[in-house]
């Protein structure tokens, strides 16, 4: 690509700039099988983008049908804006227990740690929605992966039939209890991205592509 | 940073040896460098002379079988499940595997990190014996599973092989876990024991000597012929002395002892005397469980089985039964047959565990049906589920607080139905389905939409739906049914003519050549579909003669031919030569199927030898037949 199509990055931090040099290769023959995917899931105070913040982000690598324990992200947030409504479902208190890091610091570790991987996510929209607001509240552009969404996977798994909603929505419960996936550690970051990442192993096994632009296909 | 996952892989681990005799922290340092794998169907997690893997496993979910490579087959040396450990030769040999580690289902499998765990054999002295004896057996837990009550902990049974050709000389299964009572409990107490803990017998002991032992039996014998109270103490009826032996009697003495003496038990004391402390108890139906894999056995152990585990664990045995038969060319009549009553029995033992699980009784009476091929009774592999409920007409307003029931009672059996090993129906054709889980009156309405506007879709649903069987409950509501279909396509001649066009959109399968048909497009491109140009045109062709003819309750495709046969003395020779063609096409998918394990829909024709080749060509040559029969009996319209 030319360079003058390129945006100046120059004055952006350290860290943006290693993470978008990994951008550069061309994937249009990449194996799914040579592909590592990250799939993530954030809890957040709320469901709007603008007001809400994200209190966590976990992630699991998955490569060639294997996650490695060890290589797994589990980061909490200090955020002052806090919604005492949401805490119940996931069960994070304001600053408990764990140790907090800041949104400009997370946001550090969590792009040294994705690198040019493909996202994968249940309901990956909102997901990527939130983690981009906190990018541009940190003068950061916006995610450069590519994403894949588990919903949009899952009803490819389905044979088309008259006899099923072909646009139904599915809900990681309903696709956890089709594929016998334990809910143990539900509603925490981390705890859903595993859900996720062996749901989305699941869902590859009986998609049975090869190639990593074939999943993207509509 | 904290790891979530690492904890909740060491919450699955310390339930199963040798993981059990760890601390909590090092369960965490092992879990926090082990891996998690997903192993599809059929693929290999090793094989034999590859190099030893970092890891060894440990299966959480699924099952993988351990094989072997001999006389020019693969042998299954074990097939491991969840919990169940595996691939241990890099802790102990630096050696290449020796096996294959083969995905028997779709499983998760965990790896454990062989540089963190080896410290762990050598520091503690439980974990290293469990390895060596698994290891060294080449079973994955060498105490037997009756053991894990941990009564008589530190000796070891080795669980016998049952596919052993010399079955009867291993050692006899000894249960370890024994109910006993002393000689003056009275016996109202011990029967109380008893019934708590679900056994039949139960063992007088003093000081831990056998004195006598106190079966179901002795109670109506003594008891219930009113000879003695139940306040009288256990010693006056129990039976005495008790036969005993030492603990490595062979299968064959202790059932030529229990033969001679007209006993169900056998007591195991330390020397084999009466004199010497208890060990174990031997019973007649755990040597009949460990004998595995005949129908008869198998029966029992599903009707008897208390967990979806258990039952999926038969599943297994059954499926090696359905490949021995397979592989014997035993005939396909049998075979079905055998195999339809063991799934039909795994059904209704799921259904009335079922419905006992919610604690309370239906409040209607009910139908649970099975359809498609279980309906038929062709279902070898196991395939998917398709099922439905048909309840009685509940009392006015109540019919939405009535399918509550049902829904919830169906959404349970279908859950375990799929864990046992029937996959969900892929277009939601299960009775958790508020479609499909009806009044009969809403049956009723339903199937006449279906009869009288035959478009595409309700040709489809008929032919799923009109192969019902009943699986369980009342038969009084699924007859009422039938016989209203029968009835209304009386009525309405124009449906068998739709469905007869139907039943010949996929025409014979041999082009102008006699070369087969292979798909076109799509992942299984140059396949041969056996099941759409092979089974379902002769399924759909008998299927409609068979309506036509107002015969109910026969649903299986060579049974109706046969009887097509009968009824149809010119065309009789057309008929049977479809009926051989619908075994002979059946048993050949459940071939395929058990090989490459999968459904055996698709052939790759260019693994056929000639002689299949041949089978198969002759078998379409009766579709044909049949085919052109229909097109000119039901005056087909060309509708789909």
């Amino acid at each position: 690509m030319l360079d003058w199509f390129k945006k100046d990055e120059s004055h952006l931090p350290e860290f943006w700039q290693k993470y978008s040099a990994k951008f550069d290769n061309n994937r249009k023959d990449q194996l799914i099988a040579e592909t590592t995917f990250v799939v993530l899931d954030t809890e957040t105070t709320g469901f709007d983008q603008d007001k809400d913040r994200i209190l966590s982000i976990g992630c699991v690598k998955v490569s060639n049908n294997k996650l490695l324990v060890s290589d797994s992200f589990e980061i909490y947030l200090k955020q002052e804006k806090f919604n005492p409504d949401t805490v119940e479902i996931h069960g994070l208190i304001k600053h408990e227990r764990f140790e907090t890091i800041t949104e400009e610091k997370a946001l550090q570790l969590f792009l040294k740690y994705i690198g040019n991987s493909v996202l994968v996510a249940h309901h990956a929209g909102f997901d990527i929605n939130m983690i981009n607001a906190a990018m541009k509240r940190n003068q950061l552009p916006k995610l450069k992966n590519q994403v894949l969404d588990t919903g949009v996977l899952y009803r490819k798994t389905r044979i088309i039939s008259n006899f099923i909603d072909q646009h139904k929505n599915y809900t990681l419960d309903e696709i956890a209890l089709a594929y016998n996936i334990d809910l143990k550690d539900r509603h925490t970051a981390i705890g859903d991205a595993f859900i996720t990442a062996i749901a989305f192993l699941k869902i590859l096994g009986r998609l049975k592509r090869k190639k990593l632009k074939e999943l993207f296909k509509k | 940073m904290k790891n979530s996952i690492a904890h909740r892989i060491a919450d699955f681990l310390k339930d199963f040896p040798p993981f059990n005799f760890l601390n909590a922290e090092e369960l965490l340092n092992i879990s926090q460098e082990s891996e998690v794998l997903y192993v599809d169907k059929g693929n290999i997690l090793f094989r034999e002379g590859e190099q030893m893997h970092d890891f060894f496993y440990i299966v959480h979910k699924g099952a993988i079988q351990l094989q072997k490579f001999k006389n020019e087959q693969y042998e299954t040396l074990d097939t491991c499940d969840e919990g169940d450990i595996f691939g241990l030769r890099p802790l102990f040999a630096e050696e290449n595997y020796i096996m294959n580690a083969i995905a028997e289902e779709e499983s998760i499998v965990y790896g454990i990190p062989i540089n963190q765990f080896k410290p762990l054999t050598e520091s503690n002295k439980k974990v290293g014996n469990f390895l060596i004896q698994s290891f060294a057996t080449n079973t994955r837990n060498p105490y037997a599973r009756e053991d894990k009550g941990k009564l008589f902990f530190g000796n070891q049974v080795v669980e016998p092989i049952s596919n052993s050709p010399l079955f009867e000389l291993q050692p006899a299964p000894i249960i370890k876990k024994i109910v006993t009572t002393s000689p003056e409990t009275t016996i109202k107490s011990a029967a109380q024991l008893m019934s708590r803990r679900k056994v039949g017998s139960i063992l007088v002991t003093k000081t831990d000597i056998p004195v006598g032992i106190l079966t179901d039996e002795d109670f109506r014998n003594s008891i219930a012929t009113g000879d003695y109270s139940i306040d009288t103490t256990v010693d006056k009826i129990m039976s005495s002395p008790v036969v005993c032996y030492p603990k490595n009697v062979t299968i064959a003495q202790a059932q030529i002892t229990m033969m001679k003496h007209n006993i169900n038990h056998i007591c195991i004391t330390e020397d084999g005397t009466p004199n010497t402390r208890v060990v174990g108890i031997l019973s007649e139906h755990d040597i009949m469980v460990s004998q595995g894999n005949s129908p008869s056995v198998l029966m029992k152990a599903i009707q008897r089985s208390r967990s979806t585990k258990e039952l999926k664990k038969i599943r297994n045995k059954i499926n090696l039964l359905l490949g021995g038969y397979i592989q014997n060319n035993i005939p396909l009549t049998h075979i079905s047959k055998l195999i339809f009553e063991l799934n039909d029995a795994t059904i209704k033992r799921v259904i009335s565990r079922c419905v006992i699980k919610l604690q309370q009784e239906p409040p209607v009476s009910f139908a649970w049906l099975s359809m498609g091929s279980q309906g038929r009774k062709e279902q070898l592999l196991q395939t998917d589920q398709d099922n439905a409920i048909i309840f009685a007409d509940p009392p006015e307003g109540k019919l939405e607080e009535t399918r509550a029931y049902f829904l919830q009672l169906a959404t349970k059996v279908n859950k375990r139905l799929m864990i046992v090993g029937y996959e969900y129906c892929p277009a939601d054709m299960m009775a958790k389905n508020p479609r499909w889980c009806l009044s009969l009156s809403e049956w009723k309405a339903q199937v006449s939409k279906w009869i009288k506007e035959p478009g595409p879709d309700e040709i489809l649903l008929s032919n799923i739906f009109f192969d019902y069987d009943i699986t369980f409950g009342d038969s009084r509501l699924s007859n009422i049914l039938s016989d209203y279909i029968l009835k209304l396509i009386d009525n309405h001649p124009k449906f068998l003519s739709v469905m007869g066009s139907n039943a010949l959109r996929n025409p014979s399968p041999l082009g102008f050549f006699r070369q087969f048909l292979v798909e076109q497009d799509g992942e299984k491109k140059d396949f041969f579909d056996l099941k759409k140009r092979g089974l379902q045109p002769l399924t759909e062709s008998a299927r409609l003669l068979i309506l036509s003819y107002k015969i109910k309750n026969l649903s299986n495709t060579a049974e109706r031919f046969d009887r097509l046969a009968q009824l149809e003395p010119k065309n009789k020779e057309l008929f049977e030569g479809c009926s051989y063609a619908s075994k002979a096409l059946l048993k050949f998918r459940t071939r395929q199927g058990l090989q490459n394990r999968d459904s055996g829909r698709f052939i790759d024709l260019s693994k056929l030898n000639k002689e299949d080749k041949m089978k198969l060509k002759r078998a379409f040559k009766s579709i044909k037949a049949v085919q052109d029969l229909i097109k000119v009996r039901f005056e087909t319209v060309n509708v789909i």
